[in-house]
């Protein structure tokens, strides 16, 4: 064919751009959402509690995707420094997803427990009064925000709507659970429910090693 | 221009205000960039302003020189240059203005919501759905002014620059409607309608391709016109810019999972991406060669004209960067330059090497005859930019480049009883010293733009002036 044909007629050079470009998301993405390894959730996932649904929203809100990931790659250093590593079965809740593309942090994705809600907080307040050489910025104001009524509620029906199965009654006493909490309380309270699932009756047999101390601190 | 036969009236008023706001925004975006950069050294830079936090304000830099920066460059050279080549006045000129105040409107919203934490949470993607409306609807008002201009052509030929326009807008607008897809609950907050590995995978491909159409194709049409143009010689290889044509917009789709190696993304969809970010090397030098070797026989005007220095010296930057890229998609390499600052030098040899210097000396092509003055009113200040812009370029990505590899190794690196050597901190630390580097290359390359804007300046108000006095007159 000659392709002079194709520079003569505008209608079919869109057409067949459109083909070209048609494939790769094609080929790549639907059957990623039939996959059941990719949209069934972990054995044991917990459904996140209003105060972590809110504390994620906090997250996505201040950004600290663009310097933390929640997502432990199969490499054997990740794995000693994070713990074990994330399966896709994990995050089948996270709308949007929140693995994350660069570090000036650490991982966070299996955060929760390693540090005290006491220290987190004061390393929200001023990062450097824990970590002298960090440069996170500090998000003092996280301390003096509140949820107001309905707010909570209206996240977990939202996400309810594309796909995670609230329980109504949860919903229901929500705004409850988040009075009085404060947005650090909810941050801390996310950032505390990072860890891996544990299955229901696996409990016995422990899915791995803990991540194991660096040479000079435990901080990861 | 080379209008033989019959002259055609065309419509400039929208590539005027589109080639004024590149400049603008190229310096709101890097301006944020520079404070972003200080802010990695000094955080206390933020003062406890949520507004000016790094983690707010990030998102409004990538988006500033991404959009509004490489945007309005787009709209401004490819409303030109299809008109140009198709010998055909804009089709629908209140379509295109609508276009410019549409686009700045966008880019105005992304301003203010950002920093207020309005986001949706996906890389190059944050803005909330009533902006993603908006953006879908001037997009398909781009489509339908420069689809409509090719069809009432007066010439036979399609020129290739178009096709590489005519792909960025299907792809992007494809990329837009497919990624942003989300549930809202409020006016300002909305829900992915995908999740986990899935919402990822459709991130990347996005995100991707938002390279690969948006700061690749999109500027190769600019390359098509503007190179071949300042040469004034043909371009090298007409068969050539075919076959890199196709396979570049058909293979770049398949390279977005290269930016998910080793994580819970299936490892055939890994594979899959690696290969295709391979094979696209070869298309992307094609672009490269046929653009560099239109200069064969002309190579002495590299040394008279600097703008054909900033159109030569982004294809070299092109050149490195697409090398770079397919390297760095191989598993095992990135397994070592992924979550580094590698990353942030890659996308910047892109960034300010590729995108931002051609768009520069296509500028600078550009306003002049725009505005109707033979040439920019100071030459020597491009030369000046020119070597502002490359020293600074290559102080960031080498920064970066050696920032990124240590951080790798030093993540890495495990003592004989098989523990870790290095606590996360320690990597930070050592940062430090390339992160000020970093900040100087890009403080220069911001005060580049500097230059550029008083040069603009000098170049179009002596213009706006005189068309004001002739308006003035004609009224008398």
């Amino acid at each position: 064919m000659k392709h002079e044909i194709i520079e003569k007629n505008i209608g079919l050079l869109a057409v067949l751009t459109a083909v070209a470009i048609s494939f790769g998301g094609l080929v790549e993405i639907i059957p990623l959402m039939n996959d059941k390894s990719a949209t069934t959730p972990m054995p044991g996932l917990p459904m996140r509690t209003p105060l972590e649904v809110a504390g994620r929203d906090v997250y996505i809100r201040e950004g600290c995707y663009n310097c933390h990931s929640q997502m432990i790659r199969t490499l054997a250093e990740e794995v000693l420094r994070y713990g074990p590593a994330s399966q896709a079965g994990e995050s089948v809740y996270d709308h949007p997803f929140q693995w994350g593309s660069k570090r000036t942090g650490p991982d966070l994705a299996r955060i929760g427990g390693r540090y005290s809600d006491e220290w987190l907080r004061i390393h929200f307040n001023n990062p450097r009064d824990v970590v002298p050489e960090s440069n996170m910025p500090g998000y003092p104001w996280l301390a003096k925000e509140y949820f107001d009524p309905g707010e909570v509620p209206a996240m977990m029906r939202g996400l309810k709507r594309v796909g995670v199965p609230f329980d109504e009654a949860v919903i229901a006493k929500a705004d409850e659970d988040v009075a009085g909490k404060t947005k650090m309380d909810a941050l801390i309270a996310f950032l505390q429910s990072l860890k891996l699932p544990h299955p229901p009756q696996a409990d016995a047999a422990p899915t791995a090693a803990p991540a194991a101390a660096t040479k000079t601190e435990s901080a990861p | 221009m080379d209008q033989s036969g019959t002259t055609v009236r065309y419509e400039d008023a929208a590539i005027r205000g589109f080639a004024v706001m590149t400049v603008v925004w190229g310096i709101v975006g890097m301006l944020v960039g520079v404070w972003i950069a200080a802010e990695l050294l000094w955080p206390q830079l933020n003062m406890d302003i949520p507004y000016i936090t790094y983690s707010r304000l990030r998102p409004l830099h990538t988006n500033a020189v991404i959009f509004a920066f490489g945007g309005s460059a787009l709209f401004a050279t490819s409303y030109w240059c299809v008109q140009r080549t198709c010998r055909a006045r804009l089709f629908l000129p209140k379509l295109a203005n609508f276009t410019f105040w549409g686009w700045n409107l966008v880019i105005v919203l992304a301003a203010i919501t950002l920093p207020l934490g309005i986001t949706q949470g996906k890389e190059y993607a944050e803005l909330e759905w009533p902006i993603d409306i908006l953006i879908a609807i001037v997009w398909v008002s781009y489509a339908v002014v420069f689809f409509g201009t090719i069809a009432k052509r007066t010439v036979p030929h399609i020129y290739v620059a178009n096709w590489f326009f005519g792909a960025f807008i299907l792809a992007v607008a494809l990329l837009h409607i497919v990624n942003s897809a989300a549930i809202p609950i409020s006016l300002w907050k909305s829900y992915s309608a995908y999740s986990g590995a899935t919402d990822a995978m459709v991130e990347w491909w996005y995100g991707h391709n938002a390279v690969g159409f948006f700061l690749t194709a999109g500027f190769l049409g600019m390359m098509y016109y503007y190179v071949p143009k300042q040469v004034g010689k043909p371009i090298y290889s007409y068969r050539l810019s075919i076959v890199h044509f196709w396979s570049l917009i058909a293979v770049y789709m398949w390279a977005g999972p290269h930016h998910l190696h080793y994580t819970a993304l299936p490892d055939w969809v890994q594979s899959l991406g690696m290969v295709f970010s391979l094979i696209l090397f070869a298309p992307s030098w094609g672009g490269m060669i046929n653009g560099i070797m239109t200069l064969s026989g002309a190579w002495h005007k590299l040394r008279e004209d600097p703008i054909l220095k900033f159109l030569i010296v982004s294809l070299s930057f092109y050149g490195m960067a697409t090398f770079e890229g397919p390297m760095m998609s191989i598993k095992t390499v990135n397994a070592l330059s992924h979550y580094t600052d590698w990353g942030i030098g890659h996308v910047h040899a892109g960034a300010l090497g590729w995108v931002a210097m051609i768009t520069i000396g296509s500028m600078y092509a550009l306003i002049p005859k725009a505005f109707g003055q033979p040439q920019m009113y100071s030459i020597k200040a491009i030369n000046l930019h020119f070597w502002m812009s490359t020293v600074g370029t290559v102080m960031y990505i080498t920064a970066m480049w050696s920032a990124g590899l240590m951080q790798g190794l030093m993540w890495r690196a495990t003592e004989a009883d098989g523990t870790l050597t290095y606590s996360f901190i320690e990597s930070l630390k050592a940062t430090y010293p390339f992160y000020a580097v970093r900040l100087a290359g890009g403080f220069m390359f911001f005060c580049g733009m500097l230059v550029m804007a008083w040069n603009v300046w000098r170049t179009i108000v002596p213009s706006t002036r005189q068309s004001v006095a002739d308006l003035v007159e004609a009224h008398a």
